[in-house]
């Protein structure tokens, strides 16, 4: 579904992607892990079309979508930090990205499951960090499209919103959508990754499912198996 | 691009900061109006304060509206819209508020007091649109500015000293260049400084209109020698245009490269 060749990402002297190939296909949860400043963020933003890469290539469905924006239609995409304008309300944000999107939505079903109701006439401003992500994942998934993007999706979510979250998430993929996520949280790694891409300096250092991670590595553990991988590399 | 106008427009319109602006020029029109009683001398000290406050006010919100909406910028980013047009959005919808501020809170106070029953309302009216254009305008070098650099704090002092730049110091400069190259012929020199300060421009410009030739200074004396009146008029316009649609397109490209 995703293919993307030699992808070259500079940010001054910093070479943050460095002639990455990667292709993704469609259906199945990927996950992509990587220790902070690996390039997890730049690469799903030059999916996104909001970093533009020095050199590479990235098609969807074999379209090549660099300086394009219509694809962005079929593409949900839920950012690291929630901040909105904080003068609108949250009923009023719901309604402008519909109208910023010609597609159905089935937002109120979301907003019931979050316990979100008695905050719709807040405005954005006022709420708290976790109540923000929150619309941030009801912005992301109250469209049905194949392709969601989570970018630490997890974000001062409590536990509650946090099994709801995976629910979601599972019901995304048994409708054969394909998911990216980032994150740190391991547990969740597990629990749901079909596939893992391990980034490291702007490159793919592993990728396989997590029971290879762990083969590879003679760990039990995944979270120890990450930091065996980190630690081969510095040997 | 008309969605995102109207959402950036009605997020500063429900900001307190805009009703303090309208509220300043309302109780300013007021005041002016009420307590001096002459119409003609309410224009002038309107135009003196105009030409420096819509400067400072619209590079101000614009720099600060830029930084504040990054996050939702980038909400915007990910959705299916071509980019140049959430920048221009955000950038008109900026201008439209504060124009709006503008345009009512010294309309309504001149309304009251029966402008249109008054021959001073030609350069009431054009009093307005020059400080509209003065907004645009420095809305516009501000967004620049602002896309320019990522640090807020730099792109916050950049855009203060621009605006100090170009409302106070140009003047001094450009006053003791004459000083100093007195023994030359200057008038072409200054005619094209003015040019280039949209500030200096549209105070020729009232001026000119409001034929006050004691305030014309040397550089209006020259455009209003050089140009005459009307043609004079009409060539400030244009290059007040010119000062809005240059910045604004040096947007619609930097947005175009730029990473979020």
């Amino acid at each position: 579904m995703i293919e993307i060749k030699n992808l070259t990402k500079k940010f001054g002297k910093l070479v943050v992607l460095d002639g990455l190939d990667l292709d993704i296909k469609s259906g199945g949860i990927f996950a992509v892990l990587g220790p902070n400043g690996s390039g997890k963020t730049t690469l799903i933003k030059s999916i996104l079309g909001m970093v533009i890469p020095n050199s590479g290539e990235i098609t969807i469905d074999n379209i090549s979508v660099l300086k394009q924006w219509e694809y962005r239609n079929e593409i949900n995409y839920l950012p690291q930090i929630a901040n909105f304008p904080a003068n609108l309300t949250v009923v009023e944000l719901i309604e402008m990205v519909k109208n910023l999107r010609p597609k159905k939505s089935n937002e109120n079903e979301l907003i019931t499951l979050f316990g979100l109701t008695p905050f719709l006439n807040q405005k954005l401003g006022n709420l708290s960090g976790g109540t923000k992500q929150k619309v941030n994942i009801i912005l992301t998934f109250m469209f049905d499209s194949n392709l969601i993007i989570l970018d630490e999706p997890t974000n001062g979510l409590d536990p509650v919103a946090l099994i709801h979250l995976k629910e979601i998430i599972k019901q995304e993929k048994e409708k054969g959508k394909t998911l990216i996520i980032t994150t740190h949280i391991m547990g969740l790694v597990e629990e749901i990754a079909d596939e893992i891409v391990f980034l490291l300096d702007g490159k793919i250092y592993f990728r396989g499912s997590v029971a290879d991670l762990k083969n590879q590595t003679n760990q039990t553990n995944i979270e120890h198996a990450i930091a065996h991988l980190l630690t081969k590399e510095n040997v | 691009m008309f969605k995102i106008i109207k959402y950036s427009f009605y997020d500063l319109m429900r900001s307190r900061w805009s009703y303090v602006y309208f509220a300043f020029y309302f109780a300013l029109g007021f005041v002016l109006l009420f307590l001096n009683n002459d119409i003609n001398k309410a224009v002038i000290t309107l135009m003196n304060i105009i030409i420096v406050l819509t400067p400072l006010i619209g590079t101000i919100f614009g720099v600060m509206y830029y930084y504040n909406s990054k996050e939702f910028t980038e909400l915007l980013l990910a959705q299916p819209i071509k980019r140049n047009r959430i920048f221009l959005g955000q950038y008109l919808g900026v201008s439209f508020s504060l124009a709006l501020s503008l345009v009512l809170g010294l309309g309504v106070p001149f309304v009251i007091y029966g402008l249109f029953n008054s021959p001073a309302i030609f350069d009431f009216v054009l009093l307005l649109i020059t400080g509209t254009f003065l907004n645009f305008i420095f809305v516009a070098l501000a967004f620049n500015i602002a896309l320019s650099n990522e640090n807020r704090i730099k792109g916050f002092g950049y855009a203060i000293l621009m605006w100090l730049f170009l409302a106070v110091v140009y003047d001094g400069l450009f006053l003791i260049s004459l000083v100093i190259f007195n023994e030359y012929p200057l008038d072409k020199i200054s005619l094209f400084a003015t040019m280039f300060n949209p500030i200096d421009l549209s105070r020729i410009l009232i001026i000119l209109k409001l034929d006050i030739s004691a305030l014309l200074g040397y550089t209006g004396a020259v455009f209003q020698q050089f140009f005459g009146t009307l043609l004079g008029m009409i060539i400030s316009f244009v290059v007040l245009s010119f000062w809005v649609i240059l910045p604004v397109g040096r947007i619609a490209l930097k947005a175009n490269k730029k990473d979020f």
